[in-house]
């Protein structure tokens, strides 16, 4: 009998290491003779480098080398992950400010030493003297001058389709909603960390510490260098969480191969948190004013949204992808017969955004959600009804909005919203719920609950690859171009070549993140890893497992057709206990074949178009009036993933978003000061959710609609939890506090809510 | 100005040389070659570098190296016993107490140390000395799961 291990919540591969304390994060990699690189940060927000003076810090012994933007000259601004774009090209980062400044937390001057203490010293001896200009912080303002001739709008990006103006005209209301998502980001415990060495003798980069999308950023680093990216390595080590901001493209990654090539020495730079805090990317930051035309009853005409995307001082990786992603997923689950949306993307004088952890949807879900809360006030409708009657019915797929997000036309594969709705609230007793606050209320509590629906996309092709060899040992290597941020790729992997091959899960190594060992790849990011190169494994895993058949059939002098692979053996199907043949003496074999020498096999994936998981969240909150604090008593995430490979690992991706959504929600926020100065740059001041803020969340894992767009029905987990936490919790307080429509801005901070309640009770006695 | 400290981690003495201002955390991981115990933030509020001295979860970003001579110091290194693992390990595995790992040896630390001295710790302890730590990954419900079915297993034992 074969044991499948998909769809088991077998015990990861990754941990033991883990829990021994035998990790290798970056800031663990050490090569003899290194040199640490420091930077010095602008302190300015916006300003004209007048002078940078680098004479004491070069003075201080133990310092080897300090630069400069004149150091740097010949190096191309940090380039786009996805390639050129003549918008956003003007605007690009240099790799070190040469004559203006745009963040406080730029990069302006770079100190290298013997020793990580020494370099900060002779970094805070680097004088840097800044003619300060006038800032700009909110993008919500009309544009203004980024550099003579262009404006600090890049570009907007309009989508839409259907007669918006007509349905409007037609409407029986016209909702309308001005609504903010506050800057936050992913903030991964571990800080970034890049240690790079040069190999002379094959004129060779290697870097360490990559992870997220170690080729694409291989090659970003080898454009900015100019250099072939054949000649640049990255190689990705245990990775302290990434949730977007890790990986990507930055001035310092460029900095430390630099300073490896010239300096002839290994050069190593670990990020400390005030640094990560204002220069690793920050997410999130819109305002929308948004409108939606409404039947009589409560059917949806049109959408119309205008908003503004704050990008902070750059451009980064993703170019405009977020605003794209914004408005291309803001329709969600419903059905919207005509739309329209006008992303601005804006530059301030703020750190640099880019992509956290379902980038568009946290905030796009936010808007809308927050607008089907707004419909049913309106008409004095349930807000579960409203939901219900706009849902696109699971007789309705595939379901092609003209519409497309990050370049890929929105067709719908498969789903079931409305069922996904009723296990909610089932799972959560909705009913029964609703009897016992109506009965806390009356007894003077301020509790309430929301409910927030929301779609999801992963699996973003077009194609991914995987190769898989069998060693003399029987044991099993798959390489793949993924990457590993802490999430168990290697576990998902394993799981699904076990099955396909026919192998114990845990004879099976999983190679990620090595820019040698395979050519291509693409890593770990957007929900894609167990779609695309779960689903390259699966494929390679087949030809690989035809490949042993076909070469133990020779060996033991039978039809191909009557073997099977059980647990790493191969056997005769009408009788597996007999005579059999490992799959480590069938690799043995074939070690001098000609031309293909080993059992190793290869298998590519590719697929048309994204695919689309989704979800329910509920939330159950209690509201001090007194100090405007919000307790989470309850939380429940219902989310649909096609198939899941090991349930208890997408609980955990869910359990994890979770936490993270309901920071963004109540508690994490990047402030600045009128200057621009950051306010947010401790653990003290920046609040991530600890585990007092954090209720046990429960997490129902579907499988009702399988993906048609890959063999084993796959879609994303990874962005799961966190998508519409933040609309949940905006309806659950607002129930709470008996104020419909009162949260309009996020995070809910307890003096954001405070006003809310003061306004409110102000407004009572006047 | 180097001085000579004997650091004690795990029952082995490391004599190393430090600056007077260099972190216990960075001399545990620099100078005694012991990378389990991670820095988060350096300022004292995630915990990543959560050690037992003597017995006692202390963060070993606020402490400078001097001040750890003649303590016994003991990190994630030391919580198995050769092979067998310690009963917190086995747990953060079973139940996907962990997903990165990179705060995992400090909670790890965290709780041997509240547990060995007391595994009767009630639920409302345990939430509150596990509030002192960060994950950014799990959302704790996995790491509650595990700190309590290792306490049982270890309050079993007893």
């Amino acid at each position: 009998m074969k044991s499948k291990v998909v769809g088991k919540s077998v015990p990861r591969l990754e941990d033991l290491p883990l829990v021994t304390g035998r990790g290798r994060f970056a800031a663990d990699v050490n090569f003899a003779n290194q040199l640490h690189m420091r930077v010095v940060r602008s302190g300015h927000a916006h300003g004209r480098i007048r002078s940078i003076d680098l004479s004491r810090a070069r003075a201080t012994p133990g310092v080897f080398a300090a630069w400069t933007a004149a150091d740097v000259a010949g190096l191309l601004p940090i380039a786009l992950r996805e390639g050129p774009d003549a918008k956003l090209d003007p605007y690009l980062q240099p790799v070190l400010a040469g004559e203006r400044v745009r963040y406080v937390g730029e990069p302006v001057a770079v100190v290298f030493a013997e020793d990580p203490y020494l370099a900060e010293d002779a970094a805070d001896l680097v004088g840097v003297e800044v003619a300060e200009l006038p800032v700009v912080l909110d993008a919500h303002e009309p544009p203004s001058e980024f550099a003579p001739g262009r404006l600090t709008e890049p570009l907007v990006i309009r989508k839409g389709y259907g007669d918006v103006e007509a349905a409007f005209r037609a409407a029986h209301a016209v909702i309308e909603l001005d609504l903010s998502i506050g800057r936050h980001s992913g903030v991964p415990l571990e800080t970034r960390g890049a240690i790079a060495r040069y190999d002379a003798g094959r004129d060779l980069i290697q870097m360490y510490g990559a992870a997220k999308v170690p080729h694409r950023t291989r090659d970003g680093i080898a454009r900015v260098l100019g250099r072939d990216p054949a000649t640049v390595h990255l190689y990705e080590g245990h990775v302290g969480g990434g949730f977007g901001v890790r990986g990507e493209v930055y001035p310092e990654d460029v900095l430390v191969c630099l300073g490896a090539l010239r300096l002839g020495r290994p050069v190593k730079w670990i990020e400390d948190r005030y640094e990560n805090l204002i220069a690793t990317n920050h997410s999130r930051e819109q305002r929308h004013r948004v409108r939606a035309a409404v039947d009589r009853g409560g059917c949806i005409l049109a959408l119309d949204d205008e908003f503004f995307h704050d990008q902070g001082a750059y451009p980064r990786t993703h170019g405009a992808r977020v605003v794209d992603l914004t408005a291309g997923m803001l329709p969600g689950p419903y059905h919207v017969p005509a739309y329209r949306v006008a992303g601005h993307y804006r530059l301030t004088n703020k750190t640099p955004a880019a992509t956290y952890r379902a980038p568009g949807r946290y905030e796009g879900s936010f808007v809308r959600e927050r607008l089907m809360d707004a419909i049913a006030q309106r008409l004095g409708l349930d807000p579960i009804e409203v939901r219900r009657r706009n849902l696109i019915p699971k007789t309705a797929f595939p379901y092609r909005r003209e519409l497309d997000a990050i370049g890929d036309e929105v067709v719908l594969d498969s789903g079931d919203y409305n069922g996904l709705l009723d296990k909610a609230l089932a799972g959560i007793g909705w009913d029964a719920l609703q009897k016992d606050l109506k009965r806390r209320r009356a007894a003077g509590e301020s509790v309430g609950a929301g409910v927030a629906m929301y779609l999801e996309k992963s699996g973003l092709g077009p194609r991914d690859g995987a190769r898989i060899s069998v060693d003399g040992l029987g044991d099993v290597e798959v390489v793949t171009g993924s990457a590993s941020l802490g999430q168990g790729v290697e576990t998902v992997m394993a799981q699904i070549c076990a099955d396909a091959l026919g192998v114990d899960y845990r004879r099976v190594r999983v190679i990620h993140g090595q820019t040698d060992r395979i050519a291509k790849g693409i890593g770990a990011h957007a929900s894609r890893a167990t779609v695309m190169t779960g689903s390259a494994v699966h494929v390679a895993a087949s030809n690989l497992r035809a490949k042993a058949i076909e070469a133990a059939a020779r060996l033991m002098k039978v039809p191909a057709d009557a073997l099977d692979v059980i647990d790493g053996r191969v056997v005769r199907k009408d009788s597996p206990d007999a005579i059999s043949i490992e799959l480590g003496e069938v690799a043995r074999s074939m070690a001098s074949v000609p031309d293909a020498p080993g059992l190793s096999a290869e298998g590519w994936f590719e697929t048309e178009h994204m695919n689309y998981p989704y979800g329910v969240q509920v939330a159950v909150v209690k509201v001090d009036r007194e100090t405007g604090g919000v307790q989470v008593e309850k939380f429940l995430i219902a989310y649909d993933v096609g198939r899941a490979v090991n349930p208890m690992m997408i609980e955990g991706q869910i359990a994890g978003g979770f936490a993270q959504g309901l920071g963004g929600a109540l508690l994490e926020e990047f402030q600045y000061d009128e200057r621009g100065q950051p306010l947010s740059v401790t653990f003290a001041d920046y609040l991530l959710p600890t585990l007092s803020e954090t209720p046990m969340v429960d997490v129902i894992v579907s499988q009702d609609a399988p993906s048609p767009r890959n063999p084993l029905g796959l879609k994303g987990a990874g962005e799961a939890g966190v998508t519409a936490v933040g609309a949940a919790l905006a309806a659950a307080i607002d129930d709470a506090i008996g104020i419909p429509g009162a949260v309009t801005r996020l995070p809910v901070t307890p003096m954001r809510l405070k006003e809310i309640l003061d306004r409110a009770s102000g407004a009572r006695t006047d | 100005m180097k001085v000579g400290v004997t650091l004690n981690i795990n029952g082995k003495d490391h004599a190393v040389q430090v600056e007077p201002r260099r972190t216990l955390a960075d001399a545990i991981r620099e100078e005694c070659g012991q990378t389990g115990t991670h820095l988060g933030c350096e300022h004292g509020v995630c915990g990543a570098c959560t050690i037992l001295l003597d017995g006692e979860p202390v963060r070993a970003c606020l402490m400078f190296a001097v001040q750890a001579a003649g303590r016994r110091i003991r990190t994630v290194e030391g919580l198995a016993d050769g092979e067998k693992l310690h009963p917190l390990q086995r747990a953060f595995i079973e139940h996907h107490g962990l997903q990165c790992g990179y705060c995992t040896p400090g909670f790890l630390m965290l709780a041997a140390g509240t547990l060995e001295r007391n595994p009767d710790v009630s639920d409302g302890e345990l939430k509150e000395i596990l509030s002192s730590n960060l994950c950014r990954c799990t959302g704790y419900k996995n790491i509650v799961k595990a700190v309590r079915a290792a306490a049982a297993e270890m309050k079993a034992r007893r």
